[in-house]
């Protein structure tokens, strides 16, 4: 009997496990899926969380619901990777053999990178939305917030979802609208980019966006620490933005495992190939999702289309076939603007997001970088199809897998 | 484009916001030369700094100013005192390196 390890059962690691149960032999293939917690977050929904648009019910479920029958799921911390060895070591020291193995130990935020960002003042008027307990805490404190300068923050490159901060302002706005507080709410937002977006395009139409709802923008400001008692953030160039409400996205890092295990880089992301998936230092491990050091977003969709390349990767491997070169960077977001409306991107490694439609060229229903109600819609259903069908590994409808350059408005072809 | 450089009389491809297209086109005195014209004299500490960039760009390793933090060259804090108002951008024009990246 082989044993295939799926270390981490978020959106990536259970997609694998879902994907490749039916695919691989039971007689000849064990699969085991390791995560810590007990908890299996949608992610995406840590967004409206704060503007109670979600309920935290709706964002959270028991993550061992998700994991296929005839998969072996151990809620136990992992130790140790030997990659070596091919061994993976839990806490209390049970050793697991493995003959392939899959990180999919995702991202999280590391907010002691920042001085002052994590002491007295967290969660007190320095949040984030990336983690269930900040979404939480910080909704409690928008229902009783009176109003005064609020900064929406990013730390540094990359983050999980880039456009989320983004979302997080454009519904801030239309929350203090609805309050009838607008007026009583000063929005800045501060990016250690040159804009509002790294991709030229979007970046055109999202800074438009910015201005229309009143919000400011700060651009390559990059945060040195927190002066937590005088309510400013300071920048490396001295440049100060003071704030009464500070929501920031910490700088993002892959899990410490990587570190203890000598497998990660700075940030702790393991170095992966980006076309085929697998690790560049060992050729039976595999990484997916926000685990890896890919340049492309660390968002779900980009997991989901990860997913369909890299079972098909491990299936040639196991034969002893090429593996496929063909992850291409696909990213497809929402991007929420509120008021009821959002935009649609859809991008890869060498094109920047364009208008156009989607996901039937030429036809739609859904538009590429224009604001819309149906996009809007189209957001909002993503988290039955994320319950339902994404992390279940089942295909969505007229999605490729690989970016299709059919129905958009490419001027010159790219790079 | 073709940018020539006045002092050393060479001519050079630059992108359209005057990075270095070709980085084994760069030597010294192009650094001098567009270090110059944003305002910075280059001394031995900037040397070691682009020097760093160039072997990590030569590589293919990508760049952030937080790396050139934990290189054991500068801090960062010393990275923005050498290179005002473009850390990253300005040591990277100078270095000949292509326009960093930020990865989505």
């Amino acid at each position: 009997m082989k044993n295939l390890l799926i270390l981490g059962a978020g959106t990536s690691g259970t997609m694998m496990a879902n994907h490749l149960i039916s695919k691989l032999p039971k007689k000849e293939w064990s699969i085991t899926v390791i995560d810590q917690f007990k908890t299996h977050y949608y992610q995406p929904g840590f967004l409206f969380l704060p503007f109670d648009i979600y309920t935290t019910k709706q964002v959270k479920k028991k993550g061992e619901k998700f994991i296929p029958k005839g998969a072996n799921y151990i809620q136990k911390k992992i130790e140790l990777i030997q990659p070596d060895e091919n061994k993976v070591i839990l806490e209390g020291g049970r050793v697991l053999d493995y003959d392939i193995l899959i990180v999919a130990t995702g991202t999280k935020i590391a907010p002691g990178e920042i001085e002052g960002m994590d002491g007295p003042m967290w969660y007190k008027n320095i949040f984030d939305f990336y983690t269930y307990e900040g979404a939480k805490a910080l909704r409690n404190k928008l229902r009783e917030w009176e109003g005064g300068k609020l900064v929406v923050h990013i730390t540094e490159m990359p983050i999980k979802c880039p456009v989320a901060p983004l979302e997080f302002a454009f519904l801030a706005d239309s929350y203090f609208k609805n309050k009838g507080m607008r007026d009583k709410v000063d929005i800045t937002y501060v990016t250690p980019l040159g804009g509002a977006f790294t991709k030229p395009k979007a970046t055109e139409a999202l800074h438009h966006l910015l201005e229309e709802k009143g919000i400011k923008e700060v651009t390559d400001f990059n945060i040195e620490r927190v002066d937590y008692e005088n309510n400013k953030i300071i920048d490396y160039a001295e440049t100060e933005v003071e704030y009464d409400l500070l929501v920031t996205v910490p700088t993002n890092m892959g899990d410490e495992l990587m570190e203890r295990s000598g497998m990660g880089d700075d940030l702790n992301y393991i170095p992966t190939d980006k076309a085929t998936l697998q690790t560049k230092d060992h050729e039976n491990i595999f990484a997916i999702g926000d685990a890896t050091n890919l340049p492309a977003s660390k968002a779900g969709s980009v997991a989901h289309f990860e997913a369909e390349i890299l079972t098909e990767n491990i299936l040639r491997y196991i034969k002893g076939e090429p593996l496929k070169a063909e992850f291409d960077g696909h990213a497809n977001c929402f991007i929420e603007t509120g008021n009821g409306k959002a935009l649609l991107i859809d991008f890869n490694y060498t094109h920047e997001p364009v208008e156009g439609t989607f996901p039937l060229p030429g036809i739609g229903p859904l538009k590429l970088l224009k604001e819309s109600r149906t996009n809007h819609m189209g957001k909002m259903a993503f988290r039955w199809i994320y319950w339902n069908m994404l992390i279940k590994g089942r295909h969505i409808p007229f999605v490729s897998t690989n970016m299709t350059e059919k129905g958009k408005h490419f001027e010159t072809v790219e790079k | 484009m073709i940018k020539t450089f006045c002092k050393t009389q060479v001519e050079v491809k630059v992108s359209e916001d005057g990075y270095l297209e070709d980085m084994s086109q760069w030597n010294e005195e192009i650094a001098h030369e567009i270090a110059g014209e944003l305002g910075i004299e280059l001394t031995d500490k900037h040397f070691e700094v682009i020097n760093y960039l160039r072997e990590k760009t030569e590589a293919k390793e990508a760049l952030t100013i937080r790396k050139v933090g934990k290189s054991g060259i500068v801090s960062i804090k010393e990275l923005y005192q050498l290179f005002p108002k473009g850390p990253l951008k300005f040591s990277s024009k100078i270095a000949g390196i292509p326009k960093p990246t930020s990865c989505i």
